[in-house]
């Protein structure tokens, strides 16, 4: 089940050989060591790794926010140089802005990013429309003119999952989403994700300690080593969709869960 | 509920009325003459015998404070949204700033005679100087301490500086601008006043300087309570206008 080689190029994220270095001289750190990734259109990777493993620096350089030290990042066929424009984000930390209220939060992103930024007050009433289909789709219809700070946590991470896909980007990238909530409402959210994952087939790049969640999310899933961290192995996750929650307590779901263990566990060894 | 509301709009006048009461009791029972201390009866006379005059002189202090404030809040907005968004600027204006706020400003007063002359201009300048540095340091604060992931949110959609400055900074700032500006407003009266004792012939200060000097103890104690009701007034109009622009940031208080 796990192999210890990427996938080949062509593909819509394409890592090859990046590092990272953090600090100068003496206080100089490898965060990231010639790490290969390939990720195909439209598919859902997970990546888990031990605490401090540089998961949260490769979403960084994914996204163009931070340039690699050696090698190459591309996106949909481009080197990135530079913050893509097009990228979805939510953190553990919802980082809703207390002041908007949840509608007026899950449309930001259209102020911003081309081209809906230019027609975003001729169209205000589409765009709120579509913000309150999105809204509901993830369950938290009616809830657009409460404030951040009215909702509870699940909640709060349902409207950053909204805040992060408006603009219909190509690319989302979760750095432990669901890493603050309790397992109930993390479960729910799952599947939340999955059914609109399902609908709009965008590529995810989910960073999670959780293995239960990167295999009940994901098609593939990444496991990288402790630092520097390094991409050791693959597994493709083939349960077939959707997953429910049942599945979580089946053999074939465990089965995976339980190689993945082994397989950390074997890089925390090291 | 309705009780305790009615309570605490009540509580701040009963207690100012109090002390004024036992001020003017102590006075009476211990005999104090008016020139060292004079009773609240007495200076209120006073202020009511020559309310034409001192509205005048307070009229003047209150313009001098404003546009001084005025200034302070400008410059002090801006100052702070560049210290705030450039770390560079922050490491090196930071020093330069704090040595500035350590200067007394009644030192500088003299100085600036020397550039300005007498009058209003020195004035407004001291009332600048000393309300002008907490505006800097609590907008500088608000723009710099934005959260580096909402930071990366809106930069991974092509966000520029400017854009995070506007939709996150500013608004995220506002709560803290709002109580720079209640300190400020009072410390601009301080300056003014300040420098219309050393260096005017109108105004409150002048006023109370003249006063001193003559004896007219009651006339002085007149001419603090006039500072201290414009101090209030100020204040209370700031406070009302912070609580209809930023309600969020006192959510869950009693407030909301």
């Amino acid at each position: 089940m796990v192999q210890s080689q990427a996938a080949p190029p062509g593909h819509f994220v394409d890592l090859r050989g990046v590092s990272l270095t953090y600090g100068e001289g003496e206080h100089e750190t490898l965060a990231l060591e010639k790490a290969d990734l390939a990720i195909a259109k439209g598919e859902f990777a997970a990546v888990v790794g031990p605490s401090g493993c540089g998961k949260s620096t490769l979403m960084r350089l994914v996204s163009g926010l931070m340039p690699p030290t050696t090698g190459a990042v591309f996106v949909a066929g481009d080197r990135v140089t530079r913050p893509l424009s097009c990228v979805g984000m939510a953190f553990q930390n919802p980082t809703l802005l207390p002041w908007r209220t949840t509608l007026a939060n899950v449309m930001l992103p259209l102020e911003i990013v081309e081209p809906h930024c230019r027609t975003f007050r001729r169209d205000r009433r589409k765009y709120t429309r579509m913000a309150e289909d999105l809204l509901a789709s993830v369950g938290l219809a009616g809830f657009g003119g409460r404030f951040p700070w009215q909702l509870s946590g699940g909640m709060q991470m349902r409207a950053s999952l909204c805040r992060a896909l408006i603009h219909a980007p190509e690319l989302l990238m979760l750095d432990e989403p669901f890493a603050a909530l309790d397992a109930f409402t993390r479960e729910e959210l799952w599947s939340v994700l999955q059914a609109v994952w399902m609908e709009k087939r965008f590529t995810v790049i989910h960073v999670t300690h959780d293995l239960r969640e990167a295999v009940f999310l994901s098609d593939t899933v990444y496991v990288i080593s402790k630092r520097p961290g390094r991409v050791v192995g693959r597994a493709t996750i083939e349960l077939k969709r959707p997953r429910t929650l049942d599945d979580t307590y089946g053999h074939e779901f465990n089965e995976y869960v339980h190689d993945l263990r082994r397989r950390i566990g074997e890089v925390r060894a090291q | 509920m309705n009780q305790n509301r009615a309570l605490e709009t009540i509580m701040p006048w009963m207690v100012t009325i109090g002390i004024f009461v036992v001020w003017e009791v102590g006075c009476r029972a211990f005999n104090v003459p008016a020139f060292i201390l004079p009773r609240p009866s007495v200076f209120l006379d006073v202020l009511v015998q020559l309310h034409g005059p001192i509205l005048q002189h307070a009229e003047q202090t209150l313009l001098t404070t404003v546009v001084g404030f005025g200034f302070a809040v400008v410059l002090g907005v801006l100052g702070g949204i560049a210290i705030g968004a450039s770390p560079w600027i922050y490491d090196s204006a930071y020093p330069l700033l704090i040595g500035f706020n350590s200067i007394p400003k009644v030192a500088v007063v003299p100085v600036l005679v020397i550039w300005f002359g007498i009058g209003v201009v020195p004035a407004v300048i001291t009332a600048f100087m000393i309300s002008v540095f907490p505006i800097i340091v609590n907008v500088a604060t608000g723009i710099a301490t934005v959260e580096p992931e909402l930071r990366d949110v809106l930069r991974a959609l092509g966000a520029s500086q400017l854009q995070i400055l506007v939709k996150v900074g500013l608004p995220r700032s506002l709560p803290l601008l709002f109580a720079s500006l209640k300190i400020a407003i009072t410390l601009a009266f301080i300056g003014s006043v300040i420098s219309e004792t050393v260096a005017s012939n109108a105004g409150i200060g002048y006023l109370m300087v003249a006063a001193s000097s003559r004896f007219e103890v009651p006339l002085v104690f007149a001419g603090l309570m006039v500072v201290a009701v414009m101090g209030v007034v100020m204040y209370a109009i700031f406070a009302a206008l912070e609580q209809r622009l930023t309600r969020w940031a006192f959510r869950g208080s009693r407030a909301a």
